[in-house]
């Protein structure tokens, strides 16, 4: 009898599923999977206590469970509430929860610098894609957006506080993988800052996972800032025989060269096993890597979840205009061009153009 | 006069001291509850008086200590929460300064109906004459033998610490205090769990306010049923008021809940009515959080009955048209007073005090003053009261802590009751500059000018 243990019942939007007692429910919408599972900002399955304080996972409990069917006056965070027996949960359904995680997002908004045309972060960003779901087109904010200095974390992470939306995941993460923590909250309120004390570096092997916790672009890879927006990049798992992490990692790749290296993340975003500093700086050499193979990128980001798909493209002139020849490179339209080098014959380089091919050649 | 039972004695010469106020028939709980309850008795007799919360909340305070968990082997603790900084809340200073071996003679008694040994008292930082004088009848009762290891020969142990805040209004929630008191940053936990499963150091934890737990002391000398006789309904015993604003005898008063809001104000026993001859525009019955009633709701319900200063008669009508009881922070406003500057003062308050913690808070609270500035500077629009509407009605309800709610709740009740002097003060922006007070016809009808 005590190895039986009983399974609680719960019914979120209409799917009822069996879960173990403890489970919260967000985990429990997790395992259910698609639009079911709330959002969440702020809440890190691998760090403990992490949760509760985006409120982007709100929902509404109109049944606590069979013994108590009584509702829950408020909404709960359902990163940090476990599931009864027998209890109804509604995500979508309600239009409660909608309100609410509406008006979480539209918080989260008004200071963040909407900067994602020249922010890292944009295509694999968590506030991106929140936004993207349940944002407004414009804003009710009318003043002057709260900002701070850039400021470097050691030689490898920088952070961008203005981006920050304070969901104390890296300080989570600071905390339980390494064993010096040395940046935290300062100040309060909407003013509060994650900062070091004086400016001290982040150094330990690990630190660098504080970059793929970080939802937004507020920690950012100093060895790959700038070099190249991640849709553009191709993601590939592979490994190496590392002597302090499990050196399982995703190589994001164009052509040859590799652009960066993060930990492997699951289909919910959260990092699989975390990678050391060596792997994730000092690797950048296809050569370092067995490459086990291209991945699948999961539902996880705007750009990546094929929202675009299907969209009615608008009339596409350029093949009226080329009259059957097929371009190798828009340049290619104009017959004659400042920038295109009449003595190169496009047709005789292999593959398509770059603009390597064009330098010192005529 | 109602019946005093808290303030009775605090201003016989010399109380401060531990001499006088054992002459006076202090610490006569302690002997009762120790040699003659059991630690359930004790509880029992709380529950049965119908003691509730003093803090705010007004939680019955014997059900809260009943569901303390009791499991064997891990210590429990009470926590004396004294981070009294709710703008317009000052009795437990009062009960402090001038009375502190009552809250002391409390603290041994709930310890023992709790089992605690080990007792804190977390005072604000603000307190640090306060903090003084409690260390002080600290060491005094410990001197006398009613602190230490075997008090009074029963075998109960038992030490008080008093530990100050550092200036942050959140560490008044009580998570908050317990993280603060554990030495962390002051940020209110997720509950559940609840302090009474894991408080401070995850031990069963009960946290009460300074009044609750002073109010211990009479509930035992006397017994619960003479404590329940005092008060009406579910509100017994006494409350203490801390009354300020346009009135003219500010201070701390204690009622027995049964006297009206009229009676309070303008009594001469109580607050003497509004100075210079003014009318009554609106008041804050229950410190700065609850929300604000104009006159003509603050002294009738809106069933037309007389309204009582107690728990149930101040709620009547519910948030549209009515208040709480709160923390007993009495404030008045008479005429001459501005509704949206007073609004703005406590947005940038709550925006000051937000821990930053959760979105709804952090953000929304920057951004309601931000508009209420705007109102106020003349700057402001129409289309801005509503947008201030929908972002406390956001912020409500959907926090980690009541921080939100405190912050929500006032300008919810403002433009509720006075959207009027919100819109006079967009469409007449320079007049309402120049003036810097608001409309006056929601004057006390009571009094004829």
């Amino acid at each position: 009898m005590p190895d039986d243990k009983k399974l609680f019942k719960v019914t979120i939007d209409n799917i009822t599923i069996e879960v173990e007692p403890g489970t919260s429910i967000l985990n429990a919408a997790r395992k259910i999977g698609g639009d079911v599972a709330p959002p969440a900002m702020c809440y890190y399955s691998k760090l403990k206590g992490s949760g509760g304080k985006c409120r982007t996972c709100l929902v509404e409990v109109s049944q606590g469970s069979t013994a108590d069917p009584r509702p829950m006056p408020k909404l709960v965070a359902s990163c940090r509430t476990n599931v009864m027996d027998g209890m109804v949960v509604k995500n979508i359904t309600s239009e409660k929860v909608i309100d609410a995680r509406n008006g979480v997002v539209e918080f989260l908004l008004i200071n963040h610098p909407l900067d994602c045309p020249i922010c890292d972060q944009a295509g694999e960003c968590d506030l991106q894609d929140l936004s993207y779901e349940h944002g407004t087109e414009g804003t009710r904010f009318e003043f002057v957006r709260r900002t701070f200095e850039k400021h470097d974390l050691g030689p490898y992470i920088q952070l961008h506080m203005t981006r920050c939306i304070l969901c104390y995941r890296c300080v989570f993460a600071a905390d339980q993988l390494t064993d010096k923590r040395q940046h935290g909250i300062l100040d309060r309120g909407d003013h509060s800052e994650i900062a070091t004390y004086i400016k001290q570096s982040l150094d330990h092997d690990f630190i660098g996972n504080v970059i793929d916790v970080c939802p937004v672009g507020a920690l950012t890879d100093k060895t790959f800032r700038f070099k190249n927006r991640v849709w553009f990049l191709k993601p590939q798992d592979a490994h190496r025989d590392c002597p302090r992490c499990a050196g399982k990692v995703r190589l994001w790749t164009r052509g040859e060269e590799v652009f960066r290296v993060t930990a492997r993340r699951d289909q919910w975003g959260e990092v699989e096993d975390w990678i050391c500093n060596e792997c994730r700086f000092e690797k950048k050499k296809a050569s370092d890597w067995v490459i086990e193979g291209p991945t699948l990128i999961s539902r996880h980001s705007v750009i990546s979840a094929g929202h675009y798909v299907g969209m009615k493209m608008p009339r596409e002139p350029l093949p009226e205009v080329m009259g059957g020849r097929k371009p190798k490179l828009l340049m290619d339209i104009h017959s004659v061009s400042e920038v295109n080098d009449p003595n190169i014959d496009l047709s005789k380089i292999e593959g398509p153009a770059h603009s390597t091919d064009f330098v010192n050649k005529g | 006069m109602g019946r005093k039972l808290l303030l009775e004695k605090a201003h016989v010469e010399g109380i401060r001291g531990y001499e006088v106020y054992r002459r006076e028939g202090g610490y006569r709980s302690v002997e009762k509850a120790l040699k003659s309850m059991t630690p359930d008795q004790v509880t029992d007799e709380v529950k049965k008086s119908g003691l509730r919360g003093r803090g705010g909340a007004g939680f019955p305070t014997g059900m809260k200590w009943s569901f303390i968990a009791k499991p064997e082997g891990v210590p429990r603790h009470l926590v004396c929460n004294a981070d009294e900084s709710e703008p317009g809340t000052f009795k437990d200073r009062y009960l402090m300064e001038f009375i502190p071996h009552l809250l002391i003679e409390g603290l041994i008694v709930s310890s023992f109906a709790l089992g605690s040994n080990v007792t804190y008292i977390y005072i604000r930082g603000e307190y640090a004459w306060i903090t003084d004088i409690l260390e002080q009848a600290i060491a005094e009762a410990k001197q006398n033998g009613w602190l230490g290891k075997n008090i009074l020969g029963t075998g109960f142990d038992l030490e008080i610490y008093v530990h100050r805040g550092a200036g942050a209004y959140i560490c008044g929630e009580e998570t908050a205090l317990l993280e603060s008191l554990e030495g962390k940053r002051g940020n209110p936990r997720i509950k559940p769990p609840f302090p009474a499963v894991k408080g401070v150091w995850d031990r069963p934890t009960v946290v009460n306010n300074v009044e609750t737990l002073a109010a211990v002391v009479p509930i035992i000398n006397f017994g619960s049923e003479e404590y329940a006789k005092i008060g009406v309904g579910k509100s017994t015993g006494t409350k203490l008021i801390s009354a300020c604003g346009n009135i003219n005898k500010p201070g701390v008063y204690e009622i027995d809940m049964t006297i009206s809001v009229e009676e309070f104000i303008y009594s001469d026993e109580y607050c003497g009515g509004i100075p210079n001859g003014k009318k009554l525009k609106a008041c804050i019955p229950g410190g700065s959080s609850v929300p604000i009633l104009p006159a003509n709701l603050l002294l009738k319900t809106a069933k037309g009955d007389t309204r009582i200063m107690n728990y149930e008669s101040l709620a009547d009508g519910g948030f549209p048209k009515g208040s709480m009881m709160g923390s007993g922070g009495f404030i008045v406003f008479d005429e001459d007073q501005c509704v949206v500057r007073h609004t703005l003062t406590l947005a940038r308050f709550y925006r000051h005090e937000s821990c930053g913690q959760c979105s709804p808070c952090r953000e929304g609270t920057g951004w309601m003053e931000k508009i209420l500035k705007n109102i106020e500077c003349g700057k402001g629009k129409i289309s801005d009261i509503d947008l201030l509407w929908d972002i406390q009605r956001k912020i409500e309800g959907n926090t980690i802590c009541p921080l939100g709610d405190a912050a929500a709740w006032p300008v919810a009740a403002a433009i509720r009751h006075f959207r009027d002097e919100f819109e006079w003060h967009v469409t007449h922006a320079e007049e309402a500059q120049k003036r810097n007070y608001g409309l006056a016809h929601y004057a006390d009808p009571l009094v004829v000018a």
